[in-house]
């Protein structure tokens, strides 16, 4: 029989909608014309983006000595970006899967823009080792192919390349099941659309579906599968991220915390950036009703669990290093606290750590202004993670005579700006094409916390 | 060869269960039903097994787990033993991060293509019968008239108590089209 749903929890769509209402209000913004606000933020975007791209041809042509890098730091700004961007795009796959797992159907109002993001960040991500390579043309040296040089073949016990298929396979995964997700959503657009070329786009794409259960039965079974083999794949994801410096001898990074550590921070940066673009949809959009407060309250109580591993992380570090006796490790320690890069340090660990703290008040959480205002704190906090980790252990090793400091030039903070500026300008141009959320999915849990109508 | 067909159209997922479920306990042939999203339950009312695509997912996985693992012991230690800061050349544990990306990727877009492939799938198709509604409202269920006996006022009557909303005959012919024979509105 039809699914009990209990009418003792609280509803996830407000609004007493209908099938239809739901159709429309999904997908009625993508027939109207681009508001204004909508102009302003992908001009804003798009300049971003310009000045991002305009900075890597530079560099392209000039090399990598157009960075602030040198003989100790030879690994800065981009490696601090990649792991930002890699780990922002966690949260998408976290939402689609592990929560589908859980059967926590409050996901599906979210699930479709969190999906969404985790590609364009994954693909911010991608931009940063690949340039990073200083001659890009010949990444493709990091796969595996059969070649004229003898049989040379890349070293597949370098944590590197690991990066590299763990990369690739994530995002071709991420958008695999986005993709799968969309098809019956594409299905509702081709049969409503007036527009001949949209009629032709969304046809081609929603290859044939007509809602047959004989295909929904399969279809559910693939969505099923798809979820169980992305949630291991998430966690190897930022493991194997960590791998490329717990795999290293430099002090505070040669430590077999980082896989647990880097999996949480990266589920906590990317809901606060799930939060972050939430937020603002519900509001530009009017789609209140789909993400309501309890959405925001679910996402922010992960928020207060998340960061309460990272801070666990941060103080498992520093007892870690005082108990191994360590005199190197201790010293990374104390210096990343009251170093040169104190600062960021300081700024990491209240932006990640107290000011979530302020989550656990109903009052605050509820409150849309605070909960954005925490969450960007979130998003700065964890960049700055990433950076004191690369920063205090390259820039202080082993060797005082090699000691040296680092701070980025114009045209790194210039690609840095231009990968935000990627990740909007797809991010709006997503919210323009495709149903921001997951129309069929959204329909199946209407009833959810409420008495039916014909009871 | 032509197929006559009794399409009924109904408003609610709770309607859709029980007038299949209804269909199938007369004896009734369902062709098959047409929802906008996943209807819990409506697999066993129609009498539909479970999926094997655990199975596909499965032996893909396997083969791209050993696939991978074998190839990267024959690169390692055999086509090209290089010496990288004295690793032994058949380092299982170094290869396992690489072999399980490649597993989630032969099982994931692997069981995604033999999906497509088995629902007949394909970018550009046009499907071949589409009720309107069953992608947006509407639950659509379809039966056969497999014989003379096929009363279509004896199924209205029992399909009345799920606030049945419309019923139409049609006939499927060979080239796939459907001609609305009669309608009713009830």
């Amino acid at each position: 029989m039809s699914e009990v749903f209990s009418i003792l929890r609280k509803p996830l769509i407000l609004g007493n909608k209908s099938y239809a209402d739901v159709t429309s209000d999904i997908a009625n913004p993508l027939d109207r014309k681009p508001s204004l606000p909508w102009w302003i933020a992908f001009l804003v975007s798009f300049s971003m983006f310009v000045l991002g791209a305009t900075a890597v041809i530079y560099q392209l042509f000039t090399g990598i000595g157009t960075w602030g890098l040198n003989n100790t730091v030879g690994w800065a700004f981009d490696i601090t970006n990649f792991v930002f961007w890699i780990g922002i795009g966690h949260a998408g796959t976290l939402i689609s899967a592990i929560l589908f797992l859980f059967r926590q159907k409050w996901r599906t109002s979210v699930n479709r823009s969190a999906e969404a993001m985790t590609i364009f960040a994954v693909m911010c991500a991608g931009i940063f080792p690949i340039i990073h390579m200083g001659r890009p043309w010949l990444a493709f040296w990091v796969i595996p192919y059969p070649n004229m040089r003898g049989p040379l073949w890349v070293n597949f016990r370098s944590p590197l390349v690991w990066d590299m298929f763990a990369i690739s396979a994530y995002f071709t995964i991420s958008l695999v099941f986005w993709y799968v997700g969309l098809i019956p959503d594409l299905a509702t657009l081709r049969d409503r659309t007036v527009s001949n070329i949209k009629k032709k786009l969304y046809g081609f794409f929603s290859l044939g579906w007509n809602g047959s259960n004989k295909t929904w039965r399969h279809y559910e079974t693939v969505y099923l599968l798809l979820a169980g083999l992305a949630t291991p794949l998430v966690v190897s994801v930022h493991t194997i991220v960590s791998w490329d410096f717990a795999t290293s001898v430099i002090p505070g990074w040669h430590a077999t915390i980082f896989p647990p550590y880097f999996v949480a921070g990266a589920v906590f940066s990317g809901f606060a950036m799930v939060l972050t673009l939430m937020l603002i949809v519900r509001k530009v959009m009017h789609l209140e009703e789909y993400i309501t407060l309890h959405h925001v309250e679910a996402m922010c109580k992960i928020i207060i669990a998340t960061a309460g591993i990272v801070g666990m992380a941060y103080m498992t570090e520093f007892f870690t290093a005082w108990y191994s006796g360590n005199e190197y490790e201790r010293f990374t320690f104390i210096n990343r606290a009251f170093g040169p890069y104190a600062w960021a340090y300081w700024m990491m660990f209240s932006c990640n750590v107290f000011v979530p703290q302020l989550l656990w008040s109903k009052k605050i959480r509820t409150n849309l202004v605070f909960v954005f205002f925490i969450v960007i704190f979130i998003n700065v906090g964890m960049w700055f993670e990433r950076f004191v980790i690369i920063m205090t252990s390259l820039t202080r090793d082993y060797l005082p005579a090699s000691w040296a400091s680092y701070s980025p030039t114009s045209i790194e903070v210039a690609t840095f700006i231009g990968s935000f500026g990627l990740f909007f300008t797809l991010f709006l141009l997503f919210a323009r094409l495709l149903p921001m959320i997951s129309i069929g999915e959204v329909k199946a849990v209407l009833g959810y916390g409420k008495v039916s109508k014909h009871e | 060869m032509s197929k006559r067909l009794l399409v009924s159209v109904f408003e609610h997922e709770h309607d859709i269960l029980g007038a299949t479920n209804a269909a199938r306990e007369n004896g009734y042939k369902i062709v098959d039903v047409f929802t906008p999203y996943a209807v819990h339950g409506l697999d066993a009312a129609q009498g539909l097994k479970k999926s094997k695509l655990p199975f596909v997912c499965f032996a893909l996985g396997l083969t791209g787990a050993v696939a991978k693992l074998g190839f990267q012991i024959w690169t390692s230690a055999s086509s090209w033993a290089l010496n990288v800061g004295g690793k032994p050349f058949k380092s299982v544990p170094a290869f396992v991060p690489v072999t399980f990306e490649i597993m989630v990727l032969f099982a994931g877009v692997g069981t995604v293509l033999t999906f497509l492939i088995i629902s007949k799938l394909q970018p550009g198709k046009k499907p071949k019968v589409n009720f309107s509604g069953a992608t947006d409202n509407r639950f659509v269920l379809v039966l056969e008239q497999t014989d003379a006996a096929f009363d279509i006022r004896k199924i209205r009557d029992m399909f009345q108590p799920f606030h049945l909303v419309e019923m139409e005959e049609r006939i499927e012919t060979s080239g796939g089209l459907l001609n609305v024979k009669e309608a009713f509105q009830s």
